[in-house]
């Protein structure tokens, strides 16, 4: 994929010639081969317009460096403004006195109750007492999901029968972990759709109640233009704290991670690379601006410029 | 029987706006300006049809526009909806209702909507007269058993599992076999969601299929793909490996009750030629339609916005 771009580029630039400054011509050319990348990795079509139209501004009469040629100077130019929209690794805040709450929210299928587990294993790893509460009522053996994965982990599972409300159930559990002596209460919640009024209106109530310090949308890293919407949804109902991008083991190159960012401003704060509990890990931005692009040797040699 | 248009247009709350009605609005004028074309582009890109897909159709109606001298845009709409409709073939007659056993395989990358599909697609069969048994080969995911004795349970149907951990390919060797001596004739088997790039877990798919066929003659009957209707570019991968893999005989897309549009399918079509033969539309027994092309279509141009009135 990155051989595909950088020679296409390459050509673009043999017929151009080396110059000294960027004009206008080097980098509209350059910037249709990276639109095209953007999009086939899923960053959705305005965002990619306003990013675009942010190298552009930037790469237009910048110096080409030296050791550069022109086309891996504008790719060092998207590169850094897509680290730069990803923004910085974040851990989890966990700020006043413990019990702390993380709800993990999202739609359908994304990787919430898998998520939760991978959190609570890797949160006790780091010194804290997590508490795994099953609020999803409505997926057959949601409940049986969670409480497995906490067995298997040897993490306490906190849940109630499936006629309780998620809202009591988040509030009890929070109790219960007072009691006794968690200080981390993850909250796997049922998927919903973002248009669903009452499932949303469901989750603004479990957040009135609890008042959790962290908000996670658990997204699917294979997501595509619909992630804007969905996102922005769920920001606009429950103010985010951060995002988990799973299911990066696979080849989606997750550039609704870009999109998502553009809309909600919220960090990313850990990436899934696997099914297994063990397979989450913190978000890094360079690593995931390289897969959107489909590049990766060009900036190591970039870097070294 | 409801539609797919009407399930696709009911239900939650959404204000709904024909992206096309809003071009013509913006616009003020009727003709083809080089803003339409940009605005079709847009639709379609964020159908998640795809930049390639997107380019050639575009390539296609310039041509055409050009020869045949249209001018109107309207014109152009209907054009660019009948040259998309023209990419969902119209697909043979399902391999099905003829052998006295018949095997169903569901297959997908994770979390798509296999596990709620079997159910629904149990419920259908069953409505259809059909006496129909699920196997529960997914002995990896945790309560993946459970959740399909529930759905079993509620579709009014049995359900052969196995122990966590155990051979998926041994779970449906079991359940062909029980339904073969309890006399079902139709064997819908879930198995456990994967990504297409492992290796591994390909070739555990591929040897569900080999037991499948050598325990019941011409299984598995059909092999359906379920697919995210949220998943973007990464759809024409995933269809690629597992057609290889498995030989998948038509799609089910699913979640097409969100806002997102499932215009992957046509890059699917256009390459591997699968056709679409169900959508699911929401999370019970009942939403699961037979896929209407035309409706498709007509839906990828509707802007559900979502926000409650
Ligand atoms: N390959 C891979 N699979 C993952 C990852 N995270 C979750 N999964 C799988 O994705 C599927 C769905 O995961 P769940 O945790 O059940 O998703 P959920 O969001 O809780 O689903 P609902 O509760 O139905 O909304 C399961 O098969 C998980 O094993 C990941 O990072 N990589
Ligand atoms: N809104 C909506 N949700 C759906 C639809 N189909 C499935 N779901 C939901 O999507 C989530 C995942 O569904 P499953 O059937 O467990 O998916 P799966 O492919 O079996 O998942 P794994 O076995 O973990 O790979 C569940 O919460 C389902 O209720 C649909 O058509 N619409
Ligand atoms: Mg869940
Ligand atoms: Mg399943």
């Amino acid at each position: 994929m990155f051989e595909g771009l950088t020679q296409k580029f390459q050509q673009i630039f043999d017929r151009l010639g080396r110059r000294g400054v960027l004009t206008e011509a080097d980098v509209d050319a350059a910037l249709r081969e990276i639109r095209l990348a953007l999009l086939e990795a899923d960053v959705h079509y305005t965002v990619v317009r306003d990013f675009l139209a942010r190298v552009r501004e930037r790469a237009v009469g910048a110096e080409v460096l030296r050791s550069l040629t022109p086309a891996q100077q504008v790719v060092k130019i998207v590169y850094e403004e897509l680290v730069k929209t990803l923004g910085s690794p974040a851990p989890l805040h966990l700020a006043g006195s413990p019990p702390h709450g993380v709800m993990l929210v999202g739609l359908q299928g994304s990787g919430k109750t898998t998520t939760a587990a991978k959190l609570a294993l890797r949160m006790r790893k780091a010194g804290q007492r997590p508490l795994l509460v099953a609020a999803d009522v409505y997926r057959p053996a949601a409940i049986d999901q969670l409480e497995l994965l906490g067995k298997q982990l040897n993490i306490p599972v906190y849940r109630e029968g499936p006629e309780a409300n998620p809202v009591d159930i988040a509030r009890r559990a929070m109790r219960f972990a007072r009691d006794h002596g968690h200080t981390l209460v993850i909250l796997d919640t049922a998927g919903r759709l973002h248009i669903d009024e009452e499932m949303m209106a469901e989750l603004e109530a479990i957040r009135a109640a609890i008042r959790p310090e962290e908000i996670l949308l658990v997204v699917d890293a294979m997501t595509g233009q619909d992630a804007v919407r969905a996102a922005e949804a769920f920001h606009r109902r429950l103010s985010l704290t951060g995002l988990i991008l799973t299911k990066l083991d696979g080849d989606a190159r997750g550039g609704a991670a870009i999109s998502i960012r553009a809309v909600t401003g919220v960090p990313i704060k850990f990436i899934g690379v696997g099914e297994k509990p063990d397979q989450l890990e913190p978000f890094q931005p360079e690593r995931l601006a390289s897969r959107i692009l489909g590049m990766g040797d060009v900036l190591a040699l970039i870097e070294r410029a | 029987m409801r539609s797919m248009l009407q399930a696709l247009r009911e239900g939650l709350a959404r204000t709904r706006q024909a992206a096309f009605g809003r071009i013509a609005q913006l616009l003020g004028a009727t003709e083809i300006t080089p803003a339409l074309w940009e605005e079709l582009e847009a639709a379609l890109i964020q159908a998640d049809v795809g930049v390639r897909v997107a380019q050639e159709l575009l390539d296609r109606l310039r041509e055409r526009v050009r020869r045949e001298g249209v001018t109107r845009a309207e014109d152009l709409r209907a054009m660019l909806k009948a040259e998309l409709r023209a990419l969902l073939k119209d697909p043979p007659p399902l391999n099905l209702g003829r052998d006295p056993l018949e095997v169903v395989l569901v297959v997908g990358v994770n979390g798509s909507g296999k596990t709620t599909t079997v159910a629904k697609l149990a419920h259908r069969f069953r409505q259809q007269g059909r006496r129909v048994l699920l196997a529960a080969a997914d002995t990896f995911r945790a309560a993946a058993g459970e959740q399909l004795e529930i759905w079993a349970d509620r579709a009014g149907v049995p359900c052969i599992g196995g122990q966590p951990g155990a051979d998926p390919g041994a779970v449906l060797f079991d359940a062909l076999q029980a339904a073969r001596a309890r006399g079902y004739d139709l064997v819908l088997a879930d198995t456990a969601g994967r990504l297409h790039t492992k290796y591994n877990l390909m070739q555990e798919l591929q040897k569900v299929r080999r037991v499948a066929a050598k325990a019941v003659p011409g299984a598995p009957h059909e092999v359906w793909l379920v697919l995210d209707a949220t998943t973007g570019q990464n759809a024409l991968p995933q269809a690629r490996e597992f057609h290889q893999a498995v030989g998948v005989t038509g799609l089910i897309l699913t979640k097409l009750d969100g806002t997102a549009k499932g215009g992957a399918v046509f890059a699917i079509a256009r390459e591997l030629g699968l056709p679409v033969r169900f959508v699911g539309v929401g999370e019970g027994l009942e939403d699961l339609l037979p896929f209407d092309a035309d409706a498709f279509v007509e839906e990828l141009f509707e802007d559900a916005t979502g926000s409650p009135a």
